[in-house]
């Protein structure tokens, strides 16, 4: 690890400011996926500030839906009964991911803004546009089994690796962002990640300094009718080779309107809205699962070892969406 | 017997648990500096400069070597040393090694070395890789003739790529001199040979270097090479004048003690419609590197395992510009088993005969190598338990005939062997009067928990309770001992413990009968037991005397017997082999092609165990194993850059305890009084050899899909 300076902030508008003002600081919650990076030397930081006890962690409910604190633990949003009642999918996405330690450790600030796990970022021995943008993109014609089918350019292939952002995404969140002037905005959630075109260094809708302070969660009519489905390499611990949230609202067996977001196939969660605008007033029937996820991989393109994904994310879908049913 | 074949807890559980087992890594050493190495982002070439400067600014450095000023080795064995010149064999070989007060000063500055490089283009790929022919035993009958005249004919590929052993504990040094005297701290898994090693490289005696490792976290293999870090830790140390820590991190593990290597078989079959075996043709080349050509045996160990008269297993290396490969658990057998017991598999299939059937038939009555016979082999018996366990019989023969609601269900079964070896070993024993046992070996325990074994089989033939025995091993001042590896320690520490436990009654015997009055007099050692401090007669227990009152009665305080065992010559005359019939269950998600093995039945006959429970974590950990070998682990190379790209464990995958489910054991009873006297075989490797076939072969029952190239991920299943 190389030197930096560590300090602590005391409210939110102070760390926003002290990152803005030193284009190399970073914010520091759980620390989950920095200071792995910093230890591989992936991320050099010179400062990192604390924000740890300074923005909300709390989980409660609000005339719109539910506020969920952007330095809460992982496994207290999952666990929250608010959340296990009205949002079951956030719950089971958030607990397929990591493992029970990291999830203690973990905030849901940290969860969305984590970095991709793509070997060739992660080895400062080989190129990667993310990492030094303009050397190169390694993945591309490397060992991509795991990388992304949707979205991606000849930049970068690398895939978001979070679970709870793919129910985030499908749950219609809103993003409220700290920023550094002291004011405050608020974005959709599907507009927080972008696709990596030539700016994979730069994936994320927040300038430097912007912080994450909650998220805001609608009320909807979900609970009852949806699953996440998360197909990955071994039972537990492993990242989705791809991952489905799938949320339906249904009159007797027509279905009103349908979530689905899928992990693992794009640096973003990737919103299914040519799949969900589809299903919107067809009846819950395997064949029109089928025809919309057909249709929501029309555009999917593979690299050389990652073919199969197309295949399985469809299936994925029918899946999630069965389940949900 | 009253220790041996009762369950036992670890001895050292609790020392464990309590973190007071010191492993090297953890003994306190004063005035310690800590290294970190600077490593090659390049394969294949040599450094064109190297630049330290800035490292060695950094605060808190105390110096930086690089094969410019490191010391060299005097060794002539062609292991691969760090620093000693400018070529470049392997990416992320050691280029610069930083010495500081602190490990992160250290790491820090290690990054601040560097180094130009005259690149060359790298071949890791082992199928574009030059081969040379490795040594192979003679063919046995005409085998390609025998597979032309064959009415069945069968023949298929198969791979397996890199897999790195990966223990929990990183491999790490502690080296201080004290004039020309060293003490390594090291994880080992053979302190006396890591002697001879370092004795080597300095050209100093080998009473002058003293190894020290009572604990290792798991090796599986990795630290049976002294590997670069043992060399380059002891000798900066020296060059510092002051102690000297370097541990590997996890990326290092993988460039740092070798691998399981990449292997391509070919399997070719004859057989008679009836399912006789006619021809085996077992082809295997695995890689090696530009430096070493290390060898296994992954065709060889299927040349005793079925009756078939007509047997060829050519084998070649393919020179890579990766790091050398060195055995792990099950070096070769396990290799070989999955491509040969799936292979015959798929021949039983065609036939449709039952696999097990299909085995039975093919079974070897005594070694088809030798026409000797086996020292025992309780084969058939353990597919007879292990079946019945497992409720085999209902097994339907199609593919794809069991289901249990989304999930298609597969069973799949494979033989493993493993050589029932053993080599030279001393034991001492010091026998006190108040009934207390020092116990001493220079050997390992890396986990089977040999600490425990070997006190359970001196407490047997001491007389004296196990909680009474000390058992030293992991310091190479202690008496001689084999490397823990091939499964050979039990046999071998076991066999001269009993020695030592028995030349202590002996003695103590000789010493009672001195006394003419002695109750003991004119027994044989044989008419004497010896049990809870005292000597008596088998025929007349009333007759006895203690063992403290025959030590006071000759003034000593304590016996000490040292006793070195030696192979049986008997086991020339004979095959010694260990067996298991694996059986297991899988079910498979028919759309997502989800994997899960739901079921492990281990039926083994590997002669007498000693210590029941530790057998049966040794058959857990077996199974775990194979199924991370079968569905799981790759060290995937980017043959671009010749670079192992998954080199943590977030990217190389080894199962989590949601891929285990149940596991069941039994231990078919096997006398063998041909081995050693306690009829010891050993089991470590033999628990996992056949278990990727068996799980490979179980996909294919449940899902109809044959994958031959390990691992069986699921978009091979889709």
């Amino acid at each position: 690890m190389r030197p930096f300076k560590y300090s602590k902030a005391t409210n939110a508008a102070g760390a926003a400011k002290a990152v803005a003002g030193n284009k190399n600081a970073k914010f520091l919650s759980g620390g989950t996926n920095i200071l792995d990076l910093m230890k591989e030397d992936v991320a050099r930081p010179d400062e990192l500030v604390d924000i740890n006890g300074i923005a909300s962690s709390q989980i409660r409910s609000t005339p719109a839906g539910i506020s969920v604190g952007a330095l809460a633990k992982n496994t207290d949003t999952a666990n929250h009964p608010l959340v296990r009642e009205n949002y079951p999918l956030l719950s089971q996405a958030i607990l397929a991911g990591a493992s029970e330690q990291i999830r203690n450790m973990a905030t849901n600030g940290g969860n969305v803004m984590q970095q991709v796990r793509c070997l060739y970022f992660y080895d400062t021995a080989v190129n990667c546009n993310r990492r030094e943008p303009g050397s190169g993109c390694s993945a591309i014609v490397g060992l991509n089994r795991t990388y992304a089918i949707l979205g991606w350019s000849e930049h970068c292939v690398a895939v978001n690796p979070s679970d709870m952002a793919v129910a985030l995404a499908a749950l219609d969140t809103k993003v409220n962002i700290q920023m550094a002037d002291g004011k405050t905005r608020t974005i959709p959630f599907t507009e927080l990640h972008r696709l990596p075109g030539d700016a994979p260094h730069d994936d994320k809708a927040l300038a430097h300094g912007e912080m994450i302070t909650s998220f805001e969660i609608p009320k909807n009519k979900f609970a009852a009718n949806s699953y996440y489905v998360k197909v990955r390499d071994r039972a537990s611990y492993s990242f989705a080779l791809v991952s489905v949230a799938a949320a339906l609202e249904l009159n007797g067996k027509t279905i009103t309107t349908a979530r689905i977001a899928l992990g693992g196939v794009a640096n973003k969660p990737w919103r299914a809205f040519d799949a969900e605008k589809f299903l919107a007033g067809k009846a819950a029937t395997k064949e029109n699962f089928e025809k919309a996820a057909e249709l929501e991989l029309k555009s999917a393109r593979p690299l050389e070892f990652n073919e199969y994904k197309i295949e399985l994310s469809k299936r994925a879908i029918v899946r999630a969406l069965e389940k949900a049913v | 017997m009253k220790y041996i074949g009762k369950a036992m807890s670890r001895v050292d559980g609790v020392a464990k648990v309590t973190g007071k087992a010191k492993y090297a890594s953890e003994f306190d050493v004063k005035n310690v500096a800590y290294g970190y190495v600077a490593q090659s982002r390049i394969a294949k070439g040599r450094i064109k400069s190297i630049d330290v400067s800035e490292a060695e600014r950094q605060s808190g450095v105390v110096k930086v070597f690089t094969h410019l000023n490191a010391p060299k080795t005097k060794s002539s064995d062609d292991d691969f040393f760090a620093l000693q010149s400018d070529k470049i064999v392997f990416s992320d070989q050691p280029i610069a090694f930083v010495v500081a007060e602190s490990l992160e000063q250290a790491r820090f500055a290690a990054r601040l070395v560097k180094a130009e490089y005259e690149e060359e283009k790298p071949t890791s790929d082992p199928r574009s890789a030059p081969t040379v022919d490795s040594r192979s035993p003679k063919m046995r009958g005409d085998a390609p003739a025998a597979l032309a005249a064959s009415p069945v004919k069968f023949e298929a590929e198969y791979t397996i790529p890199i897999e790195h052993h990966n223990p929990m504990e990183p491999h790490a040094g502690i080296a201080f001199w004290e004039g020309e005297k060293l003490t390594i701290f090291i994880k080992s898994q053979g302190v006396q040979a890591f002697q001879g090693h370092l004795a080597k490289c300095f050209d100093i005696k080998p009473e002058n270097v003293r190894v020290v490792s009572p604990f290792v976290g798991g090796a599986f293999g990795a630290a049976l090479n002294p590997h670069y870090i043992t060399f380059l830790t002891a000798s900066i140390a020296r060059e510092i004048k002051r102690p000297l820590k370097f541990n590997y991190t996890r990326r290092q593990m993988f460039t740092g003690h070798g691998y399981r290597p990449y292997t391509w078989q070919k399997v070719s079959i004859g057989a008679e419609k009836d399912g006789k075996l006619r021809s085996v043709i077992h082809e295997a080349v695995g890689n090696t590197s530009t430096i070493e050509n290390f060898t296994e045996s992954p065709n060889g160990f299927g040349r005793t395992l079925y009756e078939c008269p007509n047997y060829h297993t050519p084998y070649k290396i393919a020179k890579t510009d990766l790091p050398t490969p060195t055995w792990m658990r099950a070096p070769g057998a396990v290799t070989g088993a999955f491509a040969l017991e799936s292979a015959i598999d798929e021949v039983a299939y065609q036939l449709k005969i039952d696999p097990v059937e299909f085995r039975l038939i093919n079974y070897s009555e005594k070694d088809p190598e030798t026409g000797r016979p086996f020292s025992s082999k309780a084969l058939r018996e353990a597919f007879k338990q292990g079946a019945a366990k497992f409720g085999w019989e209902k097994r339907k023969l199609e593919p794809r005939s069991m289901r249990d609601g989304n999930w298609l269900v597969g069973w799949g079964v494979a033989v493993g062997t493993w050589g029932a070896g053993q080599a030279p070993a001393t034991v001492r024993i010091a026998l006190s009067a108040d009934g207390n046992a020092r116990v001493g070996s220079a050997t390992a325990d890396i986990g089977p928990g040999t600490y425990t074994v070997i006190t359970i089989i001196a407490a047997e033939f001491l007389g004296v309770d196990p909680a009474k025995v000390k058992f030293e091993l992991g310091d190479s001042d202690l008496p001689n001992a084999p490397m823990q590896g091939g499964s050979i320690t039990t046999a071998s520490v076991g066999t001269a413990a009993q020695g030592a436990a028995m030349a202590i009654k002996t003695k103590l015997v000789g010493l009672a009968q001195k006394d003419a009055n002695s109750p003991l007099a004119g027994a044989s050692v044989d008419d004497v037991e010896m049990a809870d401090g005292t000597l008596s007669l088998k025929s007349n227990a009333a007759k006895k005397v203690a063992v403290a009152d025959v030590m006071k009665a000759n003034g000593m305080t304590e016996i000490v017997e040292t006793f070195t065992s030696t192979p049986n010559a008997e086991r020339r005359n004979y095959r010694t082999q260990a067996h298991g019939a694996q059986f297991v269950e899988v079910k498979v998600d028919e759309d997502l092609g989800i994997i899960k093995v739901t079921r492990v039945v281990e039926a083994t006959a590997c002669g007498r165990i000693i210590n029941p429970k530790a057998s049966h974590s040794q058959e857990m950990g077996g199974v775990v194993w194979g199924i991370g070998m079968a569905l799981q682990e790759e060290t995937a190379v980017d043959h671009r850059y010749g670079r192992m790209m998954t080199t943590n464990f977030a990217t190389y995958h080894i199962p989590v305890n949601a891929d285990v489910q149940s596991v069941e054991t039994a231990f078919v009873d096997e006398e063998d009084k041909i081995v050693n006297p306690l009829g010891i075989k050993g089991m470590g490797e033999l628990c996992l050899v056949g278990i990727p076939a068996a799980i490979a072969n179980a996909v294919f029952h449940a899902t109809g899909k044959r994958v031959r190239d390990l691992p069986i991920t699921l978009d091979k299943l889709i």
